[in-house]
């Protein structure tokens, strides 16, 4: 798509490569902006509609931030409570409401296909912020700023993916684009929460090189990229058979030792245990880094699709 | 002469080329139950030059719409529909699988907002018609079971 002017953002799939670079290069522009060192006035004037269905720390207050420093306010709610919601109002009648108080709409709700069904109401933009297991496009998008910011090229990087691969929806959306931007993979799970069939079918059809594992260790020497993510209590009946899983995919400043001298590790938080707090000090550590990413990513794009940018 | 096993319809239709053992899904689809006024002939396992073996439905005094044999392509793309006034063929229709099937299945995800009180029938894009794989257009997923999700 050559313009992003009022265009929705519902899934990554709908972004090709050039759209994807068009994004990341705009969010490089929004870094002194994001850190409030320049200043911007391109959304003055300007109401994003933020409906956070669902409790959302990093996703709502990086919304939040982005429209504020580009000069536009934020109107919205930070959880269905209080609400008309509550009153047994239709997303689609909500939606209709707001659209006619903001110029766009940033929307995270618990059930999957949410984002596609608001888009159907709204004449205005909607934005997904993640839609329950569904998708959660702008998250991609900070994980490819982060990779393609630290590294210069996402194309023929090695991505290890750990943790809980099955019900991540993180790691899928992050996997379709990686796929597209011509990533190695590498899949790293135990074997009960492995990548769904049908991904590997599709970085199968796109030709890319990737390796399924077990352990930690398999990976770690040739990984340019560990992205990590929680595997959660309630996916194991047994908390013992959990404790020791978990165990084994625990990232510590000893497993570093035979990692690249420039790997970096990524992680979409929070995270529990699953990364050492002896690792936060090493310079392989960008989860945080990461977060801050979420702010210049999400004013680059309100910015294309609502502000000045091009 | 021949001896037909089934006899012909004055007036209805015929739904002949169903893939065999798929007839009594067919009636599912149609909502034909005991509630019916009319007759209906089902023939099944009949030998065919084409399929091998098919099943044939006649349904007398009444004649099918097009969302109707939209909803019969979803288990019997190779079907034929003939719609019959006065012992003739009046017309004669294939049945085809559309893109995009509306307001025919509903999604198999409980958690998808089309099965939530919004005000939407559930979409689905077919993927691929040969084995059939539709994929819901709310929340991306592939619908497994189909007959088992026909509305």
């Amino acid at each position: 798509m050559s313009s992003f002017r009022g265009r929705d953002v519902l899934s990554i799939r709908d972004f090709s490569r050039a759209d994807i670079d068009t994004v990341l290069k705009a969010a490089r522009k929004m870094v002194p902006v994001a850190l409030g060192k320049k200043v911007s006035r391109s959304l003055e004037g300007k109401i994003l509609g933020t409906l956070f269905y669902e409790p959302s720390t990093r996703t709502r207050l990086s919304f939040e931030s982005a429209v504020s420093r580009l000069g536009g306010r934020a109107l919205g709610f930070s959880s269905a409570e209080g609400t008309s919601v509550q009153k047994g109002e239709t997303l689609a009648d909500t939606i209709r409401m707001v659209e006619a108080y903001s110029d766009g709409i940033v929307l995270r709700h618990p059930q999957e296909g949410a984002a596609r069904l608001a888009a159907g109401f709204s004449e205005k933009p909607v934005i997904n912020a993640g839609d329950g297991a569904g998708q959660h496009p702008t998250q991609t998008l900070l994980d490819l700023y982060t990779i393609w910011d630290e590294k210069g090229t996402i194309e023929g990087q090695t991505v290890a993916l750990v943790g809980d691969l099955k019900y991540g929806r993180t790691v899928h959306s992050l996997t379709y684009a990686l796929a597209e931007l011509g990533a190695n993979l590498m899949f790293v799970s135990p074997p009960t929460l492995e990548m769904p069939r049908e991904i590997i079918e599709h970085v199968k059809e796109k030709g890319l090189t990737f390796r399924l594992a077990h352990r930690l260790e398999e990976a770690i020497r040739d990984a340019d990229v560990l992205y990590v993510t929680r595997i959660q209590k309630e996916r194991f009946p047994d908390p013992q058979e959990y404790e020791k899983v978990a165990g084994s995919y625990r990232v510590d400043a000893d497993l570093l030792r035979d990692a690249k001298r420039d790997l970096i590790i990524m992680h979409p938080l929070p995270r529990v245990t699953e990364i050492s707090p002896d690792v936060d000090r090493t310079k392989h550590a960008l989860y945080f880094k990461q977060a801050f990413n979420g702010v210049p990513v999400r004013m680059a794009l309100l910015d294309l699709i609502l502000g000045g940018g091009s | 002469m021949r001896e037909l096993r089934v006899t012909p319809i004055k007036n209805g239709t015929v739904i002949d080329h169903i893939p065999a053992g798929m007839a009594l899904k067919v009636l599912k689809i149609l909502g034909i139950g005991d509630n019916v006024s009319s007759t209906v002939t089902v023939a099944m396992h009949v030998p065919s030059h084409a399929m091998g073996w098919k099943d044939i439905v006649k349904v007398e005094d009444r004649e099918l719409g097009v969302r109707e044999i939209d909803k019969i392509a979803l288990i019997a793309p190779s079907a034929s529909v003939n719609v019959i006034r006065n012992f003739n063929v009046a017309e004669k229709r294939r049945v085809s699988l559309p893109e995009r099937v509306v307001g025919i299945l509903k999604c198999g995800n409980p958690n998808c907002i089309t099965n939530a009180r919004e005000p939407v029938e559930a979409e689905f894009l077919v993927k691929s018609k040969s084995p059939l794989r539709v994929v819901c257009r709310y929340c991306d997923r592939e619908l497994e079971d189909i007959p088992a999700h026909i509305v």
